[in-house]
């Protein structure tokens, strides 16, 4: 009995790996084969393999899902990716706004900065 | 009922260390999104389609994804009385981890060495701080790893031994996926043209 669980579990480790594995295939091979030209999507479709293999991840190597309950675990997980996901796309948010406000594209920020630095200030 | 009790008190002691490492992940988004908002800040210099291999940063990413996998595989070992297995797992893990971060160290001398250091620009300020903050968890949980294969042989019956086994399986997984969006968000999307 003890044996077969031990298996089982050691068989869900593998599972888990094969498909963290597949994932990083996935987003490198999308990353490096140019099959994808528009670059916007290919940002997205690398974040949702990135996504998905955290998610594989989640279930077969951290066991979130066989907690008892109250569940504490959970809900400090998904609290915690509200709040990275408010930090994350607030910030790009904002400092977008910001350039937008001055004036400037990120490019035109950068040579402005370039030729500031050639005067050395 | 007896083994019940004992799984909730296992489980509100993990809590604890939990928490830690969820505070940990709003860390490393903070330095996520100022990597991102600074990458193209280059002032001039290189920028990441210039410095990042993305073959080099898929082997890293192997070799971590393979220790998180046999410290699993370790830490169920051991949980199952098998303490000779679980050992050699944890030495494997051992060496992987090291294999990994040397290959983070090369990657950060040669470029420093190119006079790319995180002074050069924003953009590898910002790199440097979110892969090398990482790269420190990485060098912290080697160091855990190795007091734990120190005492595995004399301690493996000890239940807070064991407890304390599976916290460090639990911050080793969770390294391994911080670096998945470092590999994705730095080396793959950081790296196109």
């Amino acid at each position: 009995m003890n044996d077969r669980k031990y298996r089982l579990a050691i068989k869900r480790y593998i599972v888990g790996g094969i498909g963290a594995l597949g994932w990083t295939l996935v987003a490198y091979g999308l990353a490096v084969s140019g099959l994808v030209q528009d670059k916007p999507q290919l940002i997205f479709y690398i974040l949702v393999a990135a996504m998905l293999q955290l998610i594989v991840q989640i279930f077969y190597f951290l066991h979130i899902s066989d907690e008892s309950k109250p569940r504490w675990r959970q809900t400090s997980f998904l609290f915690t990716i509200l709040m990275v996901l408010v930090i994350v796309i607030g910030s790009i948010w904002i400092m977008i706004n910001m350039n937008y406000n001055m004036g400037m594209s990120g490019e035109d920020m950068n040579t402005y900065m370039i030729e500031q630095n050639k005067k050395g200030f | 009922m007896i083994k019940q009790q004992s799984i909730e008190k296992q489980e509100t002691a993990q809590l604890g260390f939990w928490i830690y490492l969820m505070t940990d992940m709003m860390m490393f988004a903070a330095l996520f999104a100022t990597f991102w908002v600074l990458r193209e800040g280059v002032n001039g210099g290189p920028s990441g389609s210039d410095l990042f291999d993305p073959h080099y940063a898929l082997v890293e990413t192997i070799i971590l994804l393979t220790s998180s996998v046999t410290v699993g595989l370790s830490n169920l070992a051991l949980q199952f009385g098998r303490v000779k297995q679980s050992f050699r797992l944890l030495a494997v893990t051992i060496l992987l981890g090291v294999g990994f971060l040397s290959m983070e160290l090369v990657e950060f001398i040669r470029m420093a060495g190119d006079s790319h250091g995180p002074s050069t620009s924003a953009f590898l300020s910002g790199f440097f701080t979110l892969v090398g903050t990482h790269g420190f968890h990485i060098l912290v949980g080697l160091i855990w790893a190795t007091v734990l294969i120190c005492l595995l042989r004399q301690r493996h019956n000890n239940v807070n031994f064991v407890r304390k086994f599976g916290l460090f399986t639990l911050f080793w997984h969770f390294l391994d996926l911080v670096w998945i969006f470092i590999f994705s968000v730095v080396y793959l999307i950081g790296g196109l043209a």
